[in-house]
């Protein structure tokens, strides 16, 4: 295999592009240009960093560092699960439910294509562990965000619906199935439009990053599957988890409804 | 018999007992707290104090079991789905309650946005009547209705009432809750309440 190597020098021209979009939040007042300017500051920092922090892990190959690594991730994709919600379940719960649904369904697709499909010697190698984790975070994470936030602003817009099933002596769960079902949707929606664009409408990055390395694109193309299906999978699984687990935490054992259990971030 | 005692929510504060087949009127300034009070009883908020029915526990009882038989009916009844008839189970004994409120039997295809609040009124109540609950929690059930329909509510409810229901009535009414109730409980500011003779 070879690729075409690029030094830091070479992006230089590249990172005109984003100074452009600053230029034009400037011209056109978005207020945008403290954020973009942050923004790509955290991803050149995080991404140089990742390289050094895999390059370490992919030379010592151990199982300590490379749980420490995968938890790492999964703290802040529950930290970005949290700061995406207009609405928030108060208290530590949010955080808990966010990481452990993450943990939960991130977590099993990757072991499960660890142990299944890839088999790769120690099966723990960070080399294929946290790229495939990181893939099927983000996706889950994006999934759970989008399910969660649809909940508490669907629970609080229909409060008077889920209150008047309640009162007719209905359970929680039959109160707030017609929200639940729009959060899921809303949570599986990115997964299945993706899935359904890719190919035609986008590349994903994964298998362009594999076919600028030199490996073939009937290759490249079943490592994209893959992923897709994991995503899939990992989507559902953490998106199921954390919708039933907000819907549950927004009731109680009394069949309430309890918004008093929501805050509101002020700063959206 | 249902017993309120050392009912708490928030700043209110209930004792009082009302027994089969009587209608108690509840009226006080808006904002008083009658709304919380009534759904204190019906177990839809936190609250403190002890609720029974004849004598049963209402923590003993699981909430969806008891809140059919101890039912709050909103001022302003939500809906869940689009249309009328999804919101009853068995639509066809629901008409007959539904055209003595003045509502066509046809009303049961008709889209939930396009109701009026006179209209949610009236089918938000023949819902919660069709439960044939032990005790009605109305609040504030004619604030969207005119005097033929307020009439007819009333009829209904006290057909219910002499057939051994209980119905705590919420109502800023004056003459409505001479009409309607056997006693009177005022709420006074600070969320106590004292019942005064009709």
């Amino acid at each position: 295999m070879t690729y075409i190597q690029l030094s830091y020098s070479d992006l230089a021209l590249p990172a005109l592009l984003v100074v452009m979009n600053g230029v034009l939040s400037i011209a056109l007042h978005l207020k945008l240009e403290r954020h973009l300017a942050v923004a790509t500051a955290r991803m050149l920092v995080q991404l140089v960093l990742v390289g050094y922090v895999l390059t370490f892990l992919f030379a010592t190959v151990s199982p300590f560092w490379t749980a420490i690594t995968a938890l790492i991730m999964v703290l802040f994709a529950s930290r970005e699960v949290v700061a995406r919600q207009k609405r928030r379940l108060e208290g530590l719960w949010t955080y808990g439910l966010g990481a452990g649904c993450t943990l939960l369904a991130a977590g099993t697709v990757t072991v499960f294509a660890l142990f299944t499909q890839l088999r790769p010697e120690p099966w723990y190698h960070p080399r294929y562990a946290l790229p495939l984790l990181g893939m099927v975070l983000g996706n889950t994470m994006t999934g759970i965000s989008l399910g969660l936030d649809v909940l508490t602003n669907g629970v609080t817009r229909e409060r008077a619906a889920v209150e008047a099933y309640l009162a007719l002596g209905g359970t929680r769960y039959r109160a707030l199935l017609p929200v639940i079902r729009d959060a899921l949707r809303s949570g599986f929606m990115p997964t299945i439009n993706g899935m359904a664009a890719i190919g035609l409408v986008s590349l994903p990055g994964m298998m362009t990053g594999q076919i600028l390395a030199g490996v073939a694109p009937t290759d490249a193309v079943k490592y994209q599957i893959l992923i897709m299906f994991l995503i899939a999978g990992g989507t559902g699984l953490g998106t199921l988890a954390a919708v039933m687990g907000g819907g549950r935490l927004l009731t109680d054992h009394r069949h309430r409804l309890r918004l008093d259990r929501i805050g509101i971030d002020a700063a959206r | 018999m249902l017993t309120v005692r050392a009912l708490t929510r928030l700043h209110i504060s209930a004792s009082f007992e009302v027994k089969d087949g009587e209608c108690v009127a509840l009226q006080g300034p808006s904002g008083v707290g009658k709304s919380l009070l009534l759904r204190a009883i019906a177990d839809l908020d936190p609250n403190e104090g002890t609720v029974e029915l004849d004598g049963t526990l209402r923590e003993t009882v699981p909430a969806p079991h008891w809140r059919k038989q101890v039912t709050y009916v909103a001022a302003e009844p939500g809906w869940w789905g689009d249309r009328v008839q999804e919101h009853f189970t068995t639509w066809e004994q629901a008409v007959p309650l539904i055209e003595r409120l003045g509502l066509p039997s046809s009303c049961g295809t008709w889209d939930i946005r396009r109701l009026s609040s006179g209209e949610k009124q009236r089918l938000g109540l023949v819902r919660a009547l069709m439960l044939h609950s032990r005790v009605l929690l109305l609040d504030e059930p004619t604030s969207a209705l005119d005097a033929v329909s307020t009439s007819a509510v009333e009829s209904i409810v006290a057909e219910r009432v002499s057939v051994g229901t209980s119905v705590i009535w919420s109502t800023h009414d004056k003459a409505q809750a001479h009409r309607v109730g056997s006693r009177l409980f005022i709420m006074a500011s600070g969320g106590r309440i004292e019942e005064h003779s009709l």
